[in-house]
């Protein structure tokens, strides 16, 4: 009786967004009279920072700092209709809403800004920091404070923007399956360390690397911390869960997270992660959706690094200790 | 414990932007960690009444009778709700993008199908009050034969687990099953050195959200009715409620966006309608929260699923052909798992390059709780099932399991077996990193590989 170790592989693509489309967001942008911009949409935030990463898409688009924007949801007296946050499609399809809705926006901003500078529209820019200038003339140049205030009480005119990004719907083909089901794919590659002890059938997972591309990471700290946390519930998803123990009793199962196994902290792998950003043609600025796929790949890799440590073949999830000593027992039985 | 291999993809990204790239903190951060964020179930509202549902102690049964007198008499109970006081009670939340038929009940009538089905909502004072008066309520029910298993499920002479169905499957355009056809099958495990089918099994699990599903319905006094909830998707759910409520849409303001967790948990639409009906007959505000138990047991788990593949493959490592047959387990009801099964159907033969495919995905009925959506819908059992296939695979031919992903990886241009073609590829430029970071050396020329196809 020992403590055996294996190693494990799973790769993965997963898409973005609602299955085979009809997958509508939309957005709305203002400036308040003093170049602050409000972002309005009826988006939900499940906890994952949907806000800040919109932020971050109408202040690039705008030229300002993420820190003027605000984001106003999720209320449907006054925001646009979103289909909703799942399907890993927040970031790519409200984010292409918030940057047509911002450009949209920031050309009324620019007008009013040439107006002011008598200037020519075309040949204005944003300086990132606050700024309207003229492109290789960075002298002549007006803030955004000053422009804002200018449209609202001397131009008469309003820096706002619509937005609204769709993916039509796709019907698939009845007898061959042909169908457009998604725009663009994220990927993912885990490689798993486990130790069995194939006395108890206990598996701990001691190391995953994983290396997702997930399109541009739009803001890395909150990619990191969504990836880390998929890492985890692919792990748990392994290993631990079940509402049915039992089953097929259906008597039994967890009612709290006492009884509804997971791990805790203590539990927690080793865990790497490394991002590839290769953009996609259609995400603002190159995302695609990261949420979903990067719980994903633990899953099979776990799997497949028991096999390696104890050359048995757990083929029902979760991969629990039972299983795993039945199937050793059989193993010495053959 | 984060790091971005820029050196891949550089050709294709512009890297100088201003925001976008910024690991900024999130703006609602301090709130969340200093407990100051307010989440719905945070307001508070004179005359609330607390909302607690009667639900199936069996897992199919008929209905003789309802009878709630003695649980009207209790101290504190406002109000209580039957099937009787719904407008539309029998309804399914696709139907939005007309995905029928309607399947499922808000509160019982005839027919319970799940054990834990909604039957009786009783409105009181306190939780405690609605929770001593729902063990009152008497439900006289006939047990019917259950079916638990999918296979089961699909035998001639099962129990017909939902009549709005007529079978224990869903019926696509398609048939009893989603298709994907492309090449030859047969011809592919004909010319195939090695034939590997293989069943793969999943069990239900639970989000596991840190705050449960609920909402608190409040009537405005004119007419029309704010919900505080915490629903994924505030439109898709209020035009569910209104259906379901006959209630014009502008009768009804939703408010949320602030939510602690929802992995595909909250996007039921289940808490919503009633509480909007208990506020409208009552006019006091209702609050109805998942007991955490019920966040367990009561609301959608992910689908079980049981998944066959057949592969043949080549000594040399080729895909020749893979037969894949995908059964998820809806439950009792529909909700969003006809899509999932499609969005299975659409995954497959996973991110490899293989020239016969045949697929077959169906939505399976039985009396287990209704599953629904969860993160990784349709795929994540998928991928489980394909990639401890593949390791078989390239056990089976005695090939490095990395190096047999790379030889079948997907690359630009590649056309899938959906008929689409593959762009944006990057499985192999991950699995080349994968093979740096773990160190598990694979031989040259699959580092020399590149996602943009041959060159």
């Amino acid at each position: 009786m020992a403590i055996r170790r294996g190693r494990g592989v799973a790769a993965v693509n997963y898409p973005t967004g609602m299955n085979l489309g009809g997958d509508p967001s939309q957005a709305l942008v203002h400036s308040t009279p003093t170049g602050n911009f409000m972002v309005t949409l009826s988006s939900v935030d499940l906890g994952q920072g949907l806000k800040q990463v919109m932020a971050q898409i109408c202040a690039e688009t705008i030229g300002v700092s993420a820190d003027l924007v605000t984001i106003d949801t999720a209320d449907t007296d006054t925001g646009p209709h979103c289909m909703g946050t799942f399907a890993s499609r927040g970031t790519h399809r409200i984010g292409n809403a918030v940057i047509q809705a911002a450009t949209e926006a920031k050309q009324v901003m620019l007008e009013v800004a040439a107006e002011e500078l008598e200037v020519n529209v075309a040949d204005l820019e944003t300086d990132g920091a606050g700024n309207i200038q003229v492109k290789g003339a960075p002298q002549m140049s007006i803030s955004i404070f000053d422009t804002a205030l200018a449209a609202h009480f001397k131009r008469g005119r309003s820096i706002s923007g619509r937005g609204m990004f769709l993916i039509p719907r796709s019907y698939p083909e009845t007898e061959t399956g042909a169908m457009k089901p998604s725009t663009c794919y994220a990927h993912a590659c885990t490689v798993a360390d486990v130790e069995v002890d194939d006395e108890t059938g206990e598996v701990s997972v001691v190391s995953v690397k994983n290396v997702f591309e997930i399109g541009r990471a739009l803001n890395p700290r909150m990619v990191e911390q969504q990836l880390i946390g998929g890492s985890w519930m692919g792990i748990s998803h392994a290993l631990y869960e079940t509402t049915e123990p039992y089953y097929p009793s259906r008597d039994g199962g967890g009612i709290d997270f006492n009884e509804y196994l997971m791990p805790g902290p203590g539990d927690l792998a080793e865990t790497e992660i490394i991002v590839l950003e290769r953009p996609s043609s259609d995400g603002p600025f190159g995302a695609k959706g990261p949420g979903e796929m990067c719980a994903n790949p633990q899953i099979p890799a776990v799997a497949n690094a028991i096999f390696d440590a104890v050359g048995v073949r757990i083929d029902t999830l979760p991969i629990t200790p039972e299983r795993i000593l039945r199937a050793l027992k059989a193993q010495q039985a053959a | 414990m984060i790091r971005l291999a820029k050196q891949y993809f550089a050709d294709q990204r512009d890297d100088d932007l201003n925001q976008i790239g910024l690991g900024l903190q999130r703006s609602d951060v301090p709130g969340h960690v200093t407990g100051k964020t307010a989440y719905f179930a945070d307001r508070n509202f004179p005359r609330m009444l607390h909302l607690k549902m009667v639900r199936s102690p069996h897992h199919h049964a008929r209905i003789r009778s309802i009878d709630t007198s003695e649980a009207e008499k209790q101290p504190g109970v406002a109000r209580i709700l039957t099937h009787k006081d719904v407008p539309h009670n029998v309804y399914t939340i696709l139907i939005l993008i007309q995905v029928g038929p309607e399947d499922e009940q808000v509160l019982a009538a005839d027919k319970v199908r799940w054990k834990g089905e909604a039957v009786v909502a009783v409105l009181a004072d306190s939780e405690r009050a609605a929770s001593e008066a729902a063990a009152k309520v008497k439900i006289d029910y006939e047990v019917l034969p259950a079916v638990f298993d999918m296979d089961e499920a699909l035998k001639p002479g099962a129990p017909i687990v939902n009549e709005h169905h007529g079978n224990n499957y869903y019926t696509y355009d398609s048939g009893s099953h989603r298709k994907v056809r492309f090449g030859d099958v047969e011809k592919g495990f004909s010319e195939a050195d090695h034939i590997l089918e293989q069943t793969y099994f999943s069990s239900p699990i639970e989000h596991a959200p840190t705050e449960t599903t609920g909402c608190i319905a409040v009537p405005e006094g004119n007419d029309r009715f704010t919900c505080y909830t915490n629903t994924q998707a505030m439109f898709f759910t209020l035009d569910n409620t209104s259906i379901i409520l006959q209630m014009p849409g502008h009768k009804l303001h939703f408010v949320g966006g602030t939510v602690g967790g929802g992995f595909g948990g909250k996007v039921d639409v289940t808490v919503e309608p009633i509480a909007i009906l208990a506020a409208k007959l009552t006019g006091r505000p209702v609050s109805f929260i998942y007991s955490r138990q019920e966040e367990m047991q009561i609301s959608s788990p992910r689908a079980a699923e049981k998944i066959v593949i057949k592969d043949g493959v080549m000594k040399d490592g080729r895909l020749l052909a893979r037969q894949v047959t995908g059964y998820t387990d809806a439950g009792a009801y529909s909700r969003h798992s006809p899509y999932g099964a499609q969005k299975g159907a659409a995954h497959y033969p996973g991110p490899y390059t293989v020239p016969n495919v045949w697929i077959d995905t169906y939505c399976v009925y039985t009396n287990r709780t209704p599953s629904s959506a969860m993160r990784g819908f349709g795929v994540t059992i998928a991928d489980f099932a394909l990639e401890v296939q593949m390791d078989k695979l390239a056990r089976l031919i005695g090939m490095d399991p990395l190096e047999f992903r790379f030889i079948n990886a997907y690359r630009d241009g590649d056309m899938k077996a959906h008929r689409q073609k593959t762009e944006g590829a990057a499985l192999i430029e991950c699995m080349q990193e994968a093979s740096k970071a773990a160190d598990w050396p694979v031989a040259e020329k699959y580092l020399k590989m590149s996602s943009y196809g041959e060159v």
